[in-house]
């Protein structure tokens, strides 16, 4: 078998068995709870007979392993339960959200990922420039802001006193693509400040760790111009780390989307789990976990892949 | 690596951005620590209308409930960065000894803590929080466990890896060879070289606990009321920022001038650490 190919399998491999640990996490952390699903459901005055017919009905009485198999395979069809607090299918609470969160994330990344190569490929090729220093010193501190520090900011200066933005993202499901465009702007370009730190400072270091080689002081010296050094004989040779990077914090964005939906109330995962979370709707709680979980395993999957395919080298390793 | 004594002289002589980092941090830390005796009020003590404006009586004006906001600001200061001391030194403990056991040691329990750690690192710190904040309420010894466990599987790796290089190395293998235990090894030989790179870990980790625990409890999920709070205060006075005021943004930027400022010795210590002997 190529190395390549036995590579990935084992990591798929590893990613499903961490999955899999995290689905057992999640599941029996709700069967550790006092009472169950036909309690919860039926509420505290429910006769004895109702509760047996609801258990029957839920398969609540089938052994620990067929009800956490059955939980799985359930989920994977998108049949995630009823909610603990308004009883309707968990399945139709996410739909929508689901895909306003995916909406803002993808508006989120296609703002910070090109903008910050760009900045990470300009502070390389003017190092230790003014412009190199502020970049710096700017990513620096938004890597340490809270994300709703920054979120609030922007509210303050382009909602309250330009009124250029709504501070809330009213979004609906039949709305155009420029107006939803228009009203998520705003929490898309929180979360791509707080990303953005760590793509730029990292391509800007694996940038000049390549320029070091002598291949580069080669092209300089053969009189070529110094973006094009960077952009075609330093970049290619720096993608791995840079890839690895923006992968790593597209993931990163699942929790800055918690935060900044929060801040600007934006309908979508985070917000449903937050207030799943307060209220101990289980149902919820465990099937957005699990959305949460799965990206994030295959996104860490997807960057330890992409990173050795750019970078044979590292299938040598130890 | 640096040597233990190289490392210690270094500590003496910190440039410009670490000694803003140091200042910064040790006004917090003098701010926690004399917090009742600084604050012009009682942690939860009503003291007027809700939002009163800055100056007069209030020098930062009252918040949502009339609470005098200096107050709530030095009470929470306090309670955040405490509870973020606290958390990571037992992240630290619970992190850095199975890492040591299991760099020394090697074999089976190397491989079983190291699966451990890197499903627990598969899903972000802010999530599994969450989630187990659902399971087990949200109390605050629930909060200091599981914050302390998520962040040790950061700690463990670290300091693995830092041990690893240690552990090979001939004085390593001295020590065992004239029969000293497990103990020893770990806490005289492979401890004090280890610890510039793990010192500069800890500030790190305290800046993710801060970072983490305000997050928290800006989801309301966090300290609970009336505990005064930097992410919760954030949260209650959030809808001021219609009107133009930037006091909910107070207490934001109090967590975001602690942790830039922690980087910046966080910065000057691993860079101390990863210098070669000289």
């Amino acid at each position: 078998m190529h190395p390549l190919v036995r590579m990935v399998l084992k990591r798929v491999l590893l990613g499903l068995a961490t999955l899999l640990l995290v689905c057992m996490i999640i599941f029996l952390g709700v069967e550790l709870q006092p009472g169950d699903a036909a309690q919860a459901l039926l509420g505290q005055d429910a006769t004895p007979e109702s509760l047996a017919a609801m258990r029957q009905e839920l398969g609540l009485n089938r052994p620990l392993y067929t009800r956490f198999s059955s939980w799985i395979a359930n989920s994977f069809h998108g049949d995630f339960g009823k909610s603990y607090a308004n009883k309707r299918e968990v399945g139709d609470l996410i739909g929508t959200r689901l895909f306003n969160t995916l909406f803002l994330a993808a508006l989120a990344g296609s703002i910070a990922v090109p903008m910050s190569l760009m900045l990470g490929v300009l502070s390389a090729l003017y190092r230790n420039s003014p412009f190199d220093r502020i970049t710096s010193i700017v990513s620096l501190s938004f890597i340490s802001f809270p994300e709703y520090l920054i979120g609030y900011i922007l509210i303050l200066f382009f909602t309250v006193k330009w009124n250029l933005f709504p501070s809330l993202s009213q979004v609906t499901p039949t709305m155009g693509i420029f107006e939803r465009i228009y009203q998520t702007l705003l929490p898309a370009i929180t979360l791509s400040l707080a990303m953005s730190a760590h793509i730029i400072r990292l391509t800007r270091a694996a940038i000049l760790n390549v320029i070091a080689s002598p291949y580069i002081e080669m092209a300089h010296l053969k009189g070529v111009k110094p973006l094009r050094v960077i952009t075609w004989h330093a970049l290619p040779n720096a993608l791995a780390p840079i890839i690895n990077v923006v992968i790593l914090n597209l993931a990163y964005l699942l929790v800055g989307v918690v935060i900044v939906e929060v801040v600007f109330v934006y309908p979508g995962l985070g917000q449903l789990f937050v207030d799943a979370v307060s209220k101990r709707d289980f149902p919820v709680v465990q099937s957005v976990s699990l959305i949460f979980a799965a990206t994030y395993v295959t996104l860490n999957l997807l960057a330890d892949v992409l990173s050795v395919v750019t970078n044979p080298r590292l299938l040598h390793l130890r | 690596m640096v040597t233990w004594p190289a490392f210690r002289r270094a500590l003496l002589f910190p440039p410009l951005s670490a000694w803003i980092g140091i200042i910064v941090v040790a006004a917090y830390i003098l701010v926690a620590v004399l917090g009742p005796f600084l604050s012009p009020h009682g942690e939860t003590e009503i003291v007027g209308a809700a939002y009163q404006p800055w100056g007069g009586p209030f020098v930062l004006g009252t918040d949502n409930l009339g609470r005098d906001m200096l107050t709530r600001l030095i009470y929470g200061a306090r309670n955040t960065t405490g509870l973020a001391v606290v958390i990571a030194a037992i992240a630290f403990v619970i992190g850095c000894f199975p890492a040591l056991l299991a760099a020394t040691l090697g074999g089976w329990i190397d491989q079983v803590l190291g699966r451990f750690v890197d499903v627990v690192m598969s899903i972000p710190a802010l999530i599994f929080a969450m989630l187990f904040l659902s399971f087990f309420g949200n109390t605050i010894p629930v909060l200091i466990v599981v914050i302390a466990i998520l962040e040790a599987t950061r700690v463990f790796r670290v300091a693995r890896s830092v041990a690893k290089t240690i552990v090979v190395l001939d004085y390593v293998e001295a020590a065992r060879l004239r029969g000293e235990g497990l103990l020893w090894i770990t806490c005289r030989e492979i401890l004090p070289n280890a610890l510039p790179p793990l010192i500069a870990e800890f500030g790190l980790r305290f800046c993710f606990v801060v970072l983490l625990i305000s997050s928290l409890s800006f989801l309301g999920l966090g300290i609970q009321p009336p505990r005064a709070d930097l992410g919760s205060m954030v949260r209650d006075n959030a809808t001021l920022i219609s009107f133009g005021s930037v006091l909910p943004l107070l207490p934001a930027a109090a967590i975001g001038l602690l942790v830039v400022a922690m980087n910046m010795i966080v910065d000057w210590i691993s860079d101390l650490a990863s210098r070669s002997k000289r």
